[in-house]
């Protein structure tokens, strides 16, 4: 027998109080890892933004398109590096309730903006060699089933042919990856060229415009001289950082950061209390018994430890388990394809682990430590005398 | 008897403050307790029976005056010292056994051997030694709530004995036991005085039980009143 035999006897003499003081722990940890991952989905798009990447849209809405002829006068900026453009397509496969995110881009100038994206040197010659040339991302690539050469015909719930039709052929140039796992790959890009010569409203606009600057240092600074470039023109420019757009974009959904901290700090502060009331209870009911262990030689710090241990170890095992049945059921999420096409950056990241741990040593610390003080700070006589 | 004295209590007061009012329990208490002995400590309810036991195995400390253990003034000692010399020299048995109800019967003779540096085997030999002494071997692996009040009284004993102290202080051993079961736990002490030479206190109210004692002193008001001498039962 050792302490860490009599704190598990202790821990478990109430099996009942113990299972649930466990769930209780599990619950909260599960939600934690779960809302976390989620968090962490929506916040991918801004943590992963390049510091010096600036998207231009326009001033009305991102929705509204800007003249193409803004390209050339941007480029000309002092301190723009590279430069490209997109349009949103509206992009799905055959089946109009599931749609897919689509851009026509310049292929060139839009792989020097983005140089995480990954693609082999054959796959971009390809790509830029072919009119139809699409590049998918591997998770999209992943879930259709899609290979290099493949005919896809994508079709646009927004945009029309001259012929009427809605669908474009395209051919899979290749399939590109990014740097970090956590980047968004559910996606893909063909031509603007082969998109803006084959529909029918025209071919003067663009979506937006991204760019880099020589460094982050001069992002105010370019952004502020964009805007006002085309200011009390017909479509005034917004100019921010990918970051700051990105941010702006996910809080159009209402602050998922908020919430879901929201939801965790009430779940923890519920917790606490639970918890926190279970391990004073559990120590008041053996006072009797710790003044024994005091009155046959064991020293305070040692009770103090064993008292602050036992929830340490509660925190811990319910932690723990919530953690990993979060992770399952995350992984398990993250295979379900239309859960996959929402959140593709659906995982649990070493952050959310490595703050899980914190938090799993915080609790047991906070709900252990004033019962652990006060068994402690026993008066021997007294409680012997209770008995 | 050894003349050698295991204790020495000189001009020991005990007061406690209680709102404004100050409760003496000793005032200016001499007493010697020679090793070897088995002393019955009798008198009436709040007569500071406990309270002496109390602060002979120090748990409790005197207001004022000197006790000297084995010639040295123990009544100096922090709480610290106090804590390891009474794991070091005490083996404490309790009216209500104080048993760890989730720990088996050996484990609970086993607790005041994780104060000492032994392997396990030691350990072991040791917690054998001392069920087999109050012939509880066999029920080694039960829980408290498994066994009859003696039996529980046995284990105490058992783990007052375990870490081989110098004397053992009972405080009422058989007030929570019948007339037959206190017998034996009485047996068992006298046994550990006459023929292992343990120095035995024993508190009780019970003149029966003071009997079994070499010697009885009866404490009334914080002074004792009269002694009476080698009871043989």
């Amino acid at each position: 027998m050792n302490d860490l035999y009599l704190i598990f006897k202790n821990l478990t003499r109430n099996r009942t109080r113990f299972i649930l003081n466990s769930f209780a722990v599990f619950t909260a940890f599960f939600l934690f890892g779960l809302l976390g991952a989620l968090k962490g989905a929506f916040d991918a798009g801004i943590e992963l933004s390049a510091d010096n990447r600036l998207i231009v849209v326009n001033k009305i809405n991102f929705t509204q398109p800007l003249p193409i002829a803004y390209v050339n006068k941007i480029k000309a900026i002092d301190g723009v590096k590279d430069l490209t453009y997109a349009n949103w397509f509206g992009a799905y496969h055959q089946d109009q309730r599931k749609p897919i995110v689509g851009f026509a881009v310049d292929p060139q100038s839009y792989l020097a903006v983005y140089e995480e994206l990954q693609l082999s040197t054959e796959e971009r010659e390809n790509w830029f060699n072919e009119r139809q040339g699409m590049v998918v991302g591997e998770a999209l690539a992943k879930s259709k089933g899609w290979q290099i050469g493949d005919r896809v015909p994508i079709s646009s719930n927004i945009f029309s042919k001259e012929d009427g039709s809605h669908v474009w052929d395209m051919i899979i140039s290749g399939i590109f990856t990014a740097k970090d796992k956590q980047a968004d790959t559910n996606y893909l890009m063909f031509h603007y060229k082969y998109f803006i010569e084959t529909q029918t409203f025209g071919s003067d606009w663009i979506g937006w415009l991204i760019l880099t600057t020589d460094n982050s240092d001069i992002n105010a600074e370019v952004a502020k001289s964009i805007d006002a470039l085309f200011a009390n023109s017909a479509a005034e420019t917004e100019t921010s950082t990918e970051k700051a757009f990105n941010k702006a974009f996910i809080e159009q959904i209402g602050s998922i950061g908020l919430i879901i901290s929201s939801v965790v700090l009430a779940a923890f502060f519920t917790i606490l209390l639970i918890v926190g009331n279970a391990m004073a209870l559990a120590v008041r009911e053996r006072t009797q018994e710790l003044a024994v262990l005091k009155t046959l030689g064991f020293p305070s710090w040692r009770i103090f430890r064993m008292v602050l241990s036992e929830s340490v170890f509660l925190s811990a095992l319910g932690g723990v388990l919530g953690m990993l049945l979060a992770y399952y059921a995350v992984s398990g999420l993250s295979n379900v394809p239309q859960i996959r096409n929402m959140l593709p950056n659906l995982v649990i990241t070493s952050d959310v682990v490595a703050t899980a741990l914190v938090y799993i040593l915080m609790l047991g610390f906070v709900t252990g430590f004033f019962p652990a003080w006060r068994a402690m700070k026993l008066n021997t006589i007294d409680a012997l005398s209770r008995g | 008897m050894s003349e050698e004295q295991l204790f020495k209590l000189e001009s020991v007061s005990k007061k406690f403050v209680r709102g404004r009012e100050v409760i003496t329990i000793f005032d200016d208490l001499n007493m010697s307790i020679p090793k070897g002995d088995f002393l019955a400590i009798m008198g009436p309810s709040g007569s500071g029976k406990t309270t002496l036991l109390n602060m002979l195995g120090g748990v409790d400390q005197s207001s004022q005056g000197k006790i000297f253990f084995d010639g040295k003034n123990i009544s100096e000692y922090s709480q610290e010292q106090l804590t390891k010399w009474r794991a070091d020299h005490v083996g404490f048995i309790f009216q209500f056994y104080n048993l760890m109800p989730m720990l088996s019967a050996e484990r609970n003779v086993e607790l005041p051997l994780l104060l000492k540096s032994l392997s396990r085997d030691q350990r072991r030999k040791s917690i054998e030694a001392a069920l087999k002494l109050v012939d509880l071997h066999e029920r080694a692996k039960h829980l408290p709530r498994e066994l009859s009040g003696g039996q529980q009284q046995r284990v105490a004993i058992a783990r007052a004995l375990v870490s081989d102290p110098d004397f053992l202080l009972c405080d009422e051993p058989t007030g929570d036991l019948d007339r037959a079961t206190a017998k034996e736990i009485l047996e068992i002490l006298q046994l550990l005085n006459a023929e292992f030479g343990k120095t035995i206190i024993m508190v009780t109210h019970d003149p029966a039980a003071a009997k079994y004692a070499k010697r009885t002193l009866h404490l009334d008001k914080g002074m004792f009143v009269d002694q009476t001498s080698e009871v043989a039962v």
